[in-house]
Formats: structure tokens, sequence, C-alpha cells
């Protein structure tokens, strides 16, 4: 499967000698490896894509090179020279720069002042702005921009914005780009103009990073492609040796994960019904476009696809907490203009995409944890019954097997995985009827990550029925009855997880087909 | 329970390092810092000056709680202040409108005092919940729209001109309304309404199921939020909630002292002082009581440490640097003893581990 590192084409004259080398890069945290022995040379005056899906190890890998992280070993060497970033103002120094996918720019402040804040150029102590503004113009011609330094950024467009934080880098001395999903935010020609400027500074002899899941646009833009699965790199390529098929392949992987056996038959009774919903944003895109569905009774459904792709939103309309058009059904009941209580009691249980965020009060103690959501059944007249929701919590941890002292410690002091096991508890300890599961196991131990499916298997086994969200793709394979891929808020394609592999998974993810 | 006997600890530890502070203070501006705190504890502790204590600390006793049921969900309610003041001339001028059995008049006064502050805390609320603006700005512009429209209607609609103009307050209240004295001249009843309201705090915060919610909001509004906790119906019951607490600041002067509300007779700056108050009593109902005793205690032997020649503003300073000092000592216990938690536990889970 791996292959052979293969030299990048010779466009331009400029000296390329490999400006950054990572060698043998590992980093963990605690309960999860992000980077696993990452080797890399990027050569000068190159654009260099990095592809993988969320959770590969992208951005860890790019916050080790700008000194956010430390490695935990390996080496990082710029120019030839062994170096150690501490901090992000030391790879500043050693000229590297870093877009961000979000800008980090003031509205309320001009280009120039937003480009020199932080590096202010003085003479005797005064602010010499006029200095500033000559160097800024030269670099934004140098590469082909055309901005008047001095309106505020709340003029400008988003492809302008980026424009500036662009120029921001460069303006710092940065010879070494790294771009973060770059187009993300951009609509197509933003992306052919950006494309346009990026060659220009390869021309100028700066070096750049180009982080993506987007296969066209690198297969487009870039000298060298390095493809990251897991952790770890998986090939190094040129893109005119491959295709987008092949490009989707490398980053899926192609081991196929087992089916799990299942005690009881889908059902006849429809238990969640959608139809054309869509999630209105105000003066943006509509996230979530027209999307129908139904699970039966003791049906997985699962979703596919690659993050931002309308997902999260898609979550958020099913439990009420954005404006939708269209229509939600729940035990055949119309749900559409429930609120998110209302929709709890019709048998709802929803466990969010990020346990942190959305889940947990860190600070307080398990059994109040448990009890979030559940503050009804767990009351006596207007008065919260402790006794019952203590015990109600130490059940959750007797069943879901959550490790613990006890239910009165604060939920912080659980491990990422016992976290999630009583998040997933508290959910499925009243019986839903249906169940949206948004990365159930993301960021968890293998153990943990047993439990929960076993756990999902037998309440489906029950007669629950299960919308699972999920990016681990062994993961929808091996649990979902159905699978739906849902590519730029629509669903592209509907799969079955007997026929479907990763590779074809990975192609409808991508827009590739 | 370990938890609050560990913050009591921080706490006392943290005063007596307050004192030390302002010792060291008293001894570089030339005063003897034994013979002032000797001062304070001589006349504080008689048994007039210990009366007054309660007295001083009722009010704040009430700012404290509107001001914590805020802190409890991450809402900072700083306009307790416009919201008493306004509260307190509301329920002055209605009170001389009615006329009812003595403890029916006194409970219409209190409820016409709550109303009213929680009407004005509520168009906080509501610029939060429909606009999105922060409560901390708005809270403190509306104190100074409610000082200027209190002053307003106090003068052109509310001020009793029977005297030939020369009264500068509300009509008195008539005897059916007035709170009766606990101890004559000395203590009245709403030191009793204090203690009380500072138990039903504790009931509905800590106890009842609206509490959980509100705390569940504070804490984690998005989780809160995706477990069917409607976030604007939170802040705006909190919001009222608070505003009502606030609306009793001043009713121990207005039923209990002077029987009237009037610019210069009803006692400003109270909602400020409740901020304080509740930092220092960590929003719980008890440590605000002692904190607000303790305030009460200082500011009632301001008076006396002046006749012997230690500026009363030293009393200030105690306060101030008590408040510091507990805010950085409390922080810095609170991390070490979650961190103690977090040890025990993974110890405990290792010893799990074993006997399995």
């Amino acid at each position: 499967m791996r292959s052979g590192s293969v030299k990048p084409n010779q466009k331009s004259t400029i000296d390329k000698s490999p400006v950054v080398e990572l060698a043998n890069i590992s980093k963990s945290f605690p309960g999860v490896v992000a980077n696993r022995d990452i080797s890399m040379r990027i050569e000068r005056a190159t654009i260099h894509a990095i592809v993988g899906e969320n959770g590969a190890g992208k951005s860890t890998l790019m916050k080790i090179l700008y000194g956010l992280h430390q490695p935990d070993s390996g080496t990082i060497s710029i120019n030839g020279v062994l170096t150690q970033f501490k901090s992000p103002s030391e790879a500043i120094a050693a000229g590297i720069g870093m877009v961000h996918q979000h800008f980090m720019l003031a509205d309320n402040l001009t280009i120039l002042e937003n480009i020199i804040l932080g590096y202010e150029p003085t003479s005797y102590g005064v602010l010499s702005l006029s200095d500033a503004r000559k160097r800024v113009k030269e670099l934004a011609s140098s590469i082909g921009v055309d901005l008047d330094p001095d309106l505020p950024i709340s003029e400008l467009g988003v492809g302008q914005r980026q424009r500036v934080e662009i120029l921001k880098v460069l303006f710092r001395g940065a010879d070494i780009l790294v771009l973060d999903e770059p187009t993300a935010v951009l609509v197509p020609q933003e992306v052919d103009e950006l494309f346009v400027n990026l060659r220009k500074l390869v021309a100028n002899g700066t070096t750049i990073l180009f982080i993506s899941h987007k296969l066209d646009e690198v297969l487009s833009i870039s000298d060298e492609i390095t493809v990251i699965r897991q952790g770890s790199t998986v090939a190094t390529v040129a893109p005119n040796a491959v295709d987008r098929l092949k490009l989707a392949e490398l980053m899926v992987g192609s081991d196929l994960p087992g089916h799990g056996e299942r005690a009881t038959k889908i059902g006849k009774n429809i238990q969640l019904s959608v139809r054309d919903l869509t999630v209105i944003v105000k003066n943006h895109k509509n996230p979530v476009q027209n999307v129908s569905f139904d699970i039966f009774e003791s049906e997985i459904l699962g979703i596919v696809g690659v993050d931002g792709n309308g997902q999260f939103e898609l979550c958020e309309a099913l439990l009420g907490l954005v404006d939708i058009q269209g229509a939600v059904e729940i035990g055949g009941i119309d749900a559409s203009n429930l609120n998110v209580r209302e929709r709890l009691d019709q048998g709802l249980a929803y466990i969010p995409f990020d346990r942190h965020r959305e889940g947990l009060m860190l600070s307080a103690s398990l059994w109040e944890n448990a009890l979030l959501g559940h503050e009804v059944s767990l009351s006596r007249g207007p008065m919260i019954d402790f006794d019952a929701a203590k015990k109600s919590c130490r059940e959750i941890v007797e069943q879901f097997g959550v490790t613990t002292p006890n239910e009165l410690v604060p939920a912080f002091v659980l491990s990422g995985g016992n976290q999630q096991k009583l998040v997933v508890g508290r959910n499925l300890a009243k019986a839903p009827k249906v169940l949206v599961a948004a990365h159930p196991t993301r960021g968890i131990d293998v153990g943990a990550q047993a439990a929960v499916w076993e756990e999902i298997r037998r309440s489906r086994d029950a007669g629950m029925s299960v919308l699972l969200v999920s990016a681990d793709l062994e993961e929808v394979l091996g649990l979902s009855d159905r699978i739906l891929v849902m590519f730029d808020g629509k669903i592209s394609a509907e799969l079955d997880p007997k026929k479907a592999t990763p590779q074809i998974l990975g192609k409808y993810m991508t827009g590739a087909q | 329970m370990r938890k609050s006997l560990n913050t009591l600890g921080s706490s006392l530890g943290a005063i007596v390092l307050a004192l030390v502070i302002c010792g060291v203070l008293l001894l570089v501006t030339g005063k003897d810092p034994f013979a002032a705190y000797g001062k304070i504890l001589e006349t504080g502790l008689t048994g007039e000056k210990l009366l007054e204590m309660l007295k001083r600390a009722t009010p704040l006793i009430f700012s404290a709680i509107a001001v914590a049921i805020g802190f409890k969900m991450n809402l900072f309610n700083i306009g307790v202040e416009g919201q008493y003041l306004f509260a307190a001339l509301i329920a002055a001028e209605m009170g001389t409108h009615v006329s009812l059995p003595a403890p029916l008049h006194v409970l219409f006064i209190l409820v016409v005092a709550m109303v009213s502050g929680a009407a004005w805390a509520s168009i906080a609320a509501i610029l939060k919940i429909t606009r999105g603006i922060n409560e901390v700005i708005s809270t403190i512009m509306l104190n100074y729209i409610a000082l200027s429209f209190i002053q307003w209607i106090f003068e052109t609609f509310f001020r009793d001109d029977s005297d030939g103009g020369l009264n500068v307050k509300t009509t008195e209240i008539a005897s059916s309304g007035r709170m009766p004295d606990l101890v004559d001249n000395r203590l009245n009843g709403m030191f009793i309404v204090a203690l009380f309201v500072a138990f039903l705090y504790w009931v509905i915060v800590f106890r009842s199921r609206f509490g959980f919610k509100l705390r569940a909001s504070g804490l984690n509004p998005i989780a809160a939020r995706t477990a069917g906790i409607p976030a604007k119906r939170m802040i705006l019951f909190a919001l009222l909630l608070s505003g009502a607490v606030a609306g009793l600041v001043a009713m121990p002067s207005v039923i209990g002292d002077v029987y009237a509300y009037g610019p210069s007779s009803t006692p400003t700056q109270f909602g400020f002082a409740g901020i304080t108050v509740a930092l220092l009593g960590r929003n719980h109902p008890f440590g605000i009581i002692v904190a607000a005793m303790l305030f009460g205690f200082l500011d009632s032997t301001s008076a006396v440490l002046q006749l012997s020649e230690i500026p009363s503003s030293i009393v200030k300073v105690i306060q101030a640097i008590i408040v510091l000092v507990v805010v950085i000592v409390n922080e810095a216990s609170s991390r070490r003893y979650d961190r103690k938690i977090a040890e025990r536990a993974a110890l405990a889970l290792k010893s799990l581990d074993v006997s399995r």
C-alpha cells in the first residue's frame, strides 16, 4: 500500500534543498497517540500539501512545527539546522508563519494596523506608519494583491481578509508559510485568486505547507502531497502520479471492519422521520439542505462526512436548537415545533459531539452530571430528590462500567473514556426511542470504545433507533444498518455497509464521486 | 461538606492575613496596630455595637444574595444599586396609598419592593435576551438611568409637600406599614427577613430543580441547553429573582427606620458593597451572612476609631484587603483542593484496578 517517494516536478530554477525536515516525530496526549513516527522533507519554494481525515493528526503536526506543542520524540530541522521550538515566537523567529483557518484580525483596525500589530516599526519610540505602509505595499504587489492598506478590516470580504493574514505573516519575515485549510471559507473564484497569489509567493522563494482535505485543490496546487492516516505518514506522492480516487484510498485506508451481529430484526415502525430538513443561517449558506430520511425501530443509520459538511447542524436541528424548514417526527409525533425539552420528553436522546463542551459540567459531581436532563423524573415536587439522583447515578456507574471511586467526585477527575461512558449512560438509562449519537467514541481508548459500542447495540436490540454520526469509518461500517453520506449539506449517497468499503465512503465524502 | 470546610478554613486564614497586612500599613503610617485592633475589638464587642453590627449587616445580606443569584449563573448583576433605590421609592410611595391591617400592610410594601426591583432588573434581562447586550454594561448604565429617573419622579410626583416643601422625602408610611423593632431603636425585624431570605436562597438555588437548572446554566451553558434547559428563560428568571431580592435592600430604612423614601435618608452604595460581600461569602448563604456581619462589625467601629485619632478609613482599607486576600487565597486553595481530589481519585481508581 505504501507508495514510494516521487520526485517533485521541476518547474522553477530556485534551489530546492529541504527547508523543513521532520524526522520520526511522535506525540501522544493522555490516552491518545496523535502523531506516530512522522517523517517528512519539504523542499524550498514548493507547495507541499498535507492531507488526511479529521483527527488523522495533521493539526497536531502543524502545532508541533509552530511551537505550540513539543514532540515526545523526533527532530525538526529548518534549513538544515536542528531546532527545538518552545513557543510560537521561536518558530516565527525561524521564519515560520501560520495562517489559521479562523482569522485573527481586529475588525475595527485598518489593514495596515492589523499587519503591524505586535511588530510595530518605530523610530525614536514613535510609531512610523509610513515605512510600514511602504513595505506592506511592496509585499502586496510582489504576490499580486491589490489592497488599500488604510481600509478597515470590517469592509473586507473573506478572501481579502485571508490575504491580509498572509501579508501579516510575510511582514513578520516568514518564508515558510503554513496554511491550515485555507480554502474552507472561500468560494471557488476566491480559491482561484488565492492560488494565483500562492504561486507568486513560491516563485519568490517562499515555501508553503498546505493542509487540506479537498483533494481537487490539493492536486491542482501542490508540488508534493503527504498523506497522513491515524497519526502516521502513509505516503508522499507527486500530484501527477495519483488521481483523486487513489488519494482518497490512501486517506481512509483499506482495512475492513467486521460487522456486529444482531439479535433482532429491524422493526416496521418509523421512529425518526426527517422530511426536507433545511437549517437556516442568516447571511450564510444553509449548512443543511433538503435532507430527508427515516429510521425504523432497532435500526442504526450511519451518517458519514468530512467534518463541516452539515452533520453538526443536522444534529442541532434534530434536537431543536436551530431554526429549520421541513419536518421532524419523533415516535410518530410531529416534533418540528417542539423545543429541546419537549423533544427529549418524546424519547429523543443525544450524545453530543464534544463531551466537554456540550455534555458535562466538569467541576460538578458525577451525580449532578447524571442528573442533567433528568431533573423532572428525579424530583419530588419542585425539589431535587438528592437520594434518588445519587442512586440513579450509581446505577449508571454500575451498568455502564464507569470506573470511579464514588458518585460524589467532580467529573474532571475521570478519564475521557469514563466521562464518555457517563454521558452515554445518562442518555441510554431512560430507554430512549431515538438516539442521536455524534462521535460516540471520539478520543477514547479501545476498551471504552468497545463498551460504548456494546451499549449502543444492546439498546438497538431493545428497539431503539440510532442516528450515528461519526468520522470513524470503521465504527460506521461496523454498527450501521444503512449509511448516508453527507457532502456540502446534502445527502450525496445511500450505501449498504455490507457492500461499502472505506474507499467507497472516502470517495463520496470528499465529493470525488 | 469537606469542600465547605476547606473554604471556611481558607477564608479565616485569609482574614488573619489581611489583618497582618493592615497592621503593617498602620505601622508604616506611624500608628500602633495593636492599639487600633484593640480599640476595634473593645468597642465592637459591646452589646450596643453588636446590635449595630446586625443592623448594618441586614442590607448587605439582601444585596449580596441578589448579586450571588446572578453569580450562580455567571451573570454579573452590577445593577443592584439602581434596582433597590428604584424599589425603595416605589414601595415607599405605594405604601402610603393603601390601608391594610399591620402584617398585610408590611407584606404589601415588601412585595411591591420586590416587584419593582425585579421590574428594573427585567430591562437588563430583556436587553440581554433579545439583543444580546452584556448585562454588565446594561446594569451599570441602568444604575445611572435609575438615579436620574428616581430623582425626577420623586421631585415631580412623590415628594411630600405637606410641610411647605421642607420635607425632603415621601409621605410617611402609616404605623400599620412599619416593620416592628426587635430591639427598640437598635434593630428592626428586617434582620429576621434577611435571614429568612438567605434560607430561601439556599433552598431555591441549592436544593430545588429550578436552582439546579440555574447552576447548570452557569457551570456549562451549552451542556445545559443541550439537556433541554432553556437558556433565555433561565437568564430572565435569574435576573428577575436577583432584582426582587435587590428590591429589599433599602427596606430596613424605608419601613424600619425612616418610614419614607428620601434622597438623603435612604442609604446608597449597598449595591456595590453587596458584590464584595457575595465574593467574600463565596455565594453561599452561610458565607454571605458571616461576611455581612464581619463588614457590619467593622463598619460599626469606624466612628469610635475616629475619636481615638485612628483614621476611620482604615476600616474601609481592612475590608478591601480582606476581600482581595480572600479571593486570592480561595482561588489558590480551591486549586490545591481540586488537585488533591484528583490525586485521591486516581489512588482510589488504582486500588479498584488492583482488587479486580
